[in-house]
């Protein structure tokens, strides 16, 4: 019985070997000695055993066998496998909530699949020093400017079917957890009328807000102190605050589900043709034309040009460098050459503080006449405050670093004035972050700069980036795809303004 | 004794083996080939190369459905323009099944199971909604645009409505003045955010928040609600309070 069996499973083994078996299967024997499948050793072997590797080695010269021979995807030269494509048709520089927005809206719009390839280029996945992730997060329609006014009423719309937008297959559906609480401007005696004024501006371009007397503003909300409060305007609906992060996420996620390509590298270059021409005041400006963007990896050496039809640019407070790689604004001053794009970063605190008997679930987002503002952060009597600093004092923009001092004496005081429950109170983190600032009004700049023909522009949101971010990349799509606006018209925000100098003041900035 | 009893399974188990291993090596099969798969199987498998085409026939589905609800939930304009608003409000409110209540009268119009009504509310024009029942109904944000001139709605019970969400919640601002009671229990979609929007509606006095799957922290919301609205007295069943 015994050596029958022993036959077999020696006939068994000799098989084994010569069809290509997984090499798990131990089988190992000895002349005349039958070991049945089971390792008796208990500790590795001290040589190498030539007939117990060599089922291993077998398999592993019969793979590298595979891999040498044509039709095989091995290749002596190794390639970054995260370089961007070497051709795409647009590229988006600027990975933030913009910069997808218009991603997903470029691939929304084109009328047959893979009509145009998208790039979009972000120098850091970390996004430590982004603008979008750093915000407060809020939206409001209670602008001055009858397109701010637009751009947020259609973000909103957008964010309340944001499931009917945004949503992947078998993914999770997009949680923006929007907190509907509404804005509350408060307004001095000396700035009363022109809250009177947007608020008309308001109502026609149909925002649901509410003026509201101190007395009706103490009923409401009895927690604030009223003193030197002559107006109030408060937003009923579509205003409020939700996750940025979640929002740049889904962007990002259902864009690249729509086939745009994702890269992380840095843009440090574009190769472009200049064409001299004579402009009409006699002065020569010289048109450009961008062929390629060259990509640089991180921590790396290696770049990789991406030749290109049209870029975007979307990098947010970074934008007025990225422009001036091209030449804008190294030209002689008082010519268009020598405008530059008026973007520039600036730094602004937003601390985060508990109150143990602070306002509850209805706090609005609340902004004093003086410029300070908080609002509500979750549900265990946390705040988030912040406020614009002056002019001449702007922090410096070349680090993320929190001045906690700058809380103390120009924050808490007037919290503690508007809110007397705010005299206690304890500051547990702050986090700083910049402002795309627009240096010229304030307001987005979004369309083609005169001198450079292929380059669109969507930055200088100051602020309002994030609130207005899904309207401005269907506004930036449709230039792009259709050639100009179709559902809201923008105009107004294009470059023109910039080089007349007819700024376009919004006087509700926070 | 177990020893040549697990040798033997052994033994069974790698003749096993070599059934199994010859049939790819020998060309000269004994055994016939194996049927073909039937033919919902092979439907399937084909449908497995095609992703992007079934990806597009799922969300065909799924934009059907939206579609359907919007259509029903559209802005009833021609009725408003010939039978007046309050005849629509109670028109749209009949054809989504729901009940309503005019004011002044006990009678409550609703359809039956199928979804037929009486047609006898006609006769009452210009007479506002006194109450509103759209429970388990597909009211949604865009619906209500028929409701908003209804300036005495006092009660509004949307129980159920898969449809309802925060934003829904939101625009309820626009009966601030009337709505006394509102029953928003056991709507999916409805988080803490939604309900921070119920400040504006000052004249509540009854809330039911019951059984809501959307909020995290039950116990500190509902506390927090009260704080909000003092003059409203709220029910909130259906939580797990307990301290974990």
């Amino acid at each position: 019985m015994s050596t029958w069996r022993r036959l077999h499973v020696k006939v068994q083994t000799t098989r084994g070997l010569l069809t290509s078996r997984p090499v798990t299967q131990r089988h190992t024997w000895l002349k005349g000695h039958v070991l049945l499948c089971q390792s008796l050793s208990t500790c590795t072997p001290l040589r190498n055993d030539f007939f117990k590797d060599l089922e291993a080695q077998l398999a592993a010269m019969r793979k590298k066998a595979v891999d040498a021979l044509p039709g095989s995807s091995w290749s002596a030269l190794e390639i970054n496998p995260n370089l961007p494509p070497e051709r795409a048709d647009i590229v988006i520089v600027g990975g933030g909530v913009v910069g997808w927005s218009i991603a997903y809206w470029l691939k929304q719009k084109e009328r047959v699949r893979g009509e145009v390839k998208v790039v979009v280029v972000e120098k850091d996945m970390t996004y430590s020093q982004a603008s979008t992730v750093l915000s407060a997060g809020g939206i409001r329609q209670q602008f001055s400017l009858p397109e701010n006014i637009h751009l947020s009423m259609a973000s909103a719309d957008f964010m309340r079917n944001i499931n009917e937008h945004l949503s992947v297959l078998h993914e999770d559906p997009v949680d923006l957890q929007f907190n509907q609480s509404g804005y509350l401007f408060l307004a001095s005696e000396d700035v009363a009328h022109i809250m009177e004024t947007n608020y008309s501006t308001q109502r026609d371009a149909g925002a649901k807000v509410a003026l509201l007397s101190p007395t009706q503003l103490k009923e409401k909300f009895p927690w604030i102190n009223t003193n030197g409060v002559a107006l109030a305007s408060y937003g009923l609906e579509n205003e409020g605050w939700f996750d940025p992060w979640t929002l740049l996420n889904a962007f990002r996620r259902k864009a690249i589900s729509m086939g745009v390509i994702q890269c992380c590298g840095e843009v440090t270059d574009f190769k472009h043709t200049t064409n001299m021409v004579m402009t009409a005041d006699g002065e020569h400006l010289g048109l450009r034309r961008i062929h390629s963007v060259k990509v640089q990896m991180s921590n790396s050496l290696e770049y990789q040009p991406v030749e290109c039809a049209i870029v975007v640019n979307a990098a947010g407070a970074f934008s007025g460098k990225l422009a001036e790689m091209l030449g804008i604004g190294l030209g002689p001053k008082d010519t268009i050459a020598g405008i530059p794009v008026p973007v520039e970063p600036r730094k602004r605190y937003i601390y985060v503080f508990h109150c143990p008997d602070g306002p509850g679930l209805d706090t609005p987002f609340l902004i004093d006449y003086s410029g300070v503002y908080f609002r509500r952060e979750g549900l265990g009597g946390n705040y988030i405050a912040g406020t614009s600093p002056e002019e001449a004092e702007e922090p410096d923009t070349s680090n993320l670093e929190v001045d906690h001092q700058f809380f103390e004496d120009k924050i808490w005081p007037y919290l503690a004035n508007r809110v007397p429950a705010f005299e206690k109170l304890k500051v547990t983190s702050a986090w700083a972050g910049f402002y795309d600032y627009n240096t010229f009004d304030q307001n987005g700049i979004i369309g083609i700069h005169p001198m450079v023909n292929n380059m669109y522009f969507a930055t200088g949101f100051s602020g309002h980036g994030l609130q207005q971010s899904p309207a401005v990349g269907r506004a930036v799509a449709e230039l792009i795809l259709d050639g100009g606006f179709k559902t809201l018209d923008l105009n107004g925000l294009s470059f023109r303004r910039i080089m007349a100098e007819e700024p376009m003041l919004e006087r509700n900035i926070v | 004794m177990s020893a040549p009893f697990m040798s033997l399974r052994r033994c069974c188990q790698r003749s096993a083996l070599l059934i199994v291993t010859r049939r790819p090596r020998s060309s000269s099969s004994v055994s016939p080939p194996p049927p073909p798969p039937p033919l919902h199987t092979r439907l399937l498998l084909s449908l497995t190369q095609r992703f992007y085409d079934v990806e597009m026939l799922l969300s065909w589905r799924s934009q059907w459905r939206r579609k359907g609800i919007r259509k029903k939930n559209a802005y009833y304009g021609y009725t408003q323009r010939f039978y007046g608003s309050d005849l629509a409000a109670a028109y749209y409110v009949l054809s989504m099944k729901g009940a309503f209540r005019f004011v002044g009268q006990t009678e409550w119009y609703c359809p039956d199971k199928r979804g037929k009504f009486n047609w006898d509310f006609l006769n009452h024009r210009d007479t506002q909604l006194e109450e509103v029942n759209m429970n388990y109904t597909l009211i949604n944000y865009t619906g209500l645009v028929n409701l908003e001139e209804q300036r005495s709605l006092r009660t509004l019970s949307v129980r159920g409505c898969s449809e309802v969400d925060d934003w829904f919640l939101a625009r309820l601002h626009v009966l601030q003045d009337s709505l006394e009671e509102l029953d928003i229990s056991h709507c999916p979609h409805i988080t803490t955010g939604g309900l921070a929007a119920l400040r504006n509606l000052k004249g509540l006095r009854r809330l039911d928040v019951s059984s809501l799957p959307g909020i995290s922290s039950p116990g500190l919301v509902i506390i927090l609600l009260e704080e909000m609205l003092p003059q409203c007295q709220i029910t909130a069943t259906g939580y797990d309070l307990s301290l974990r």
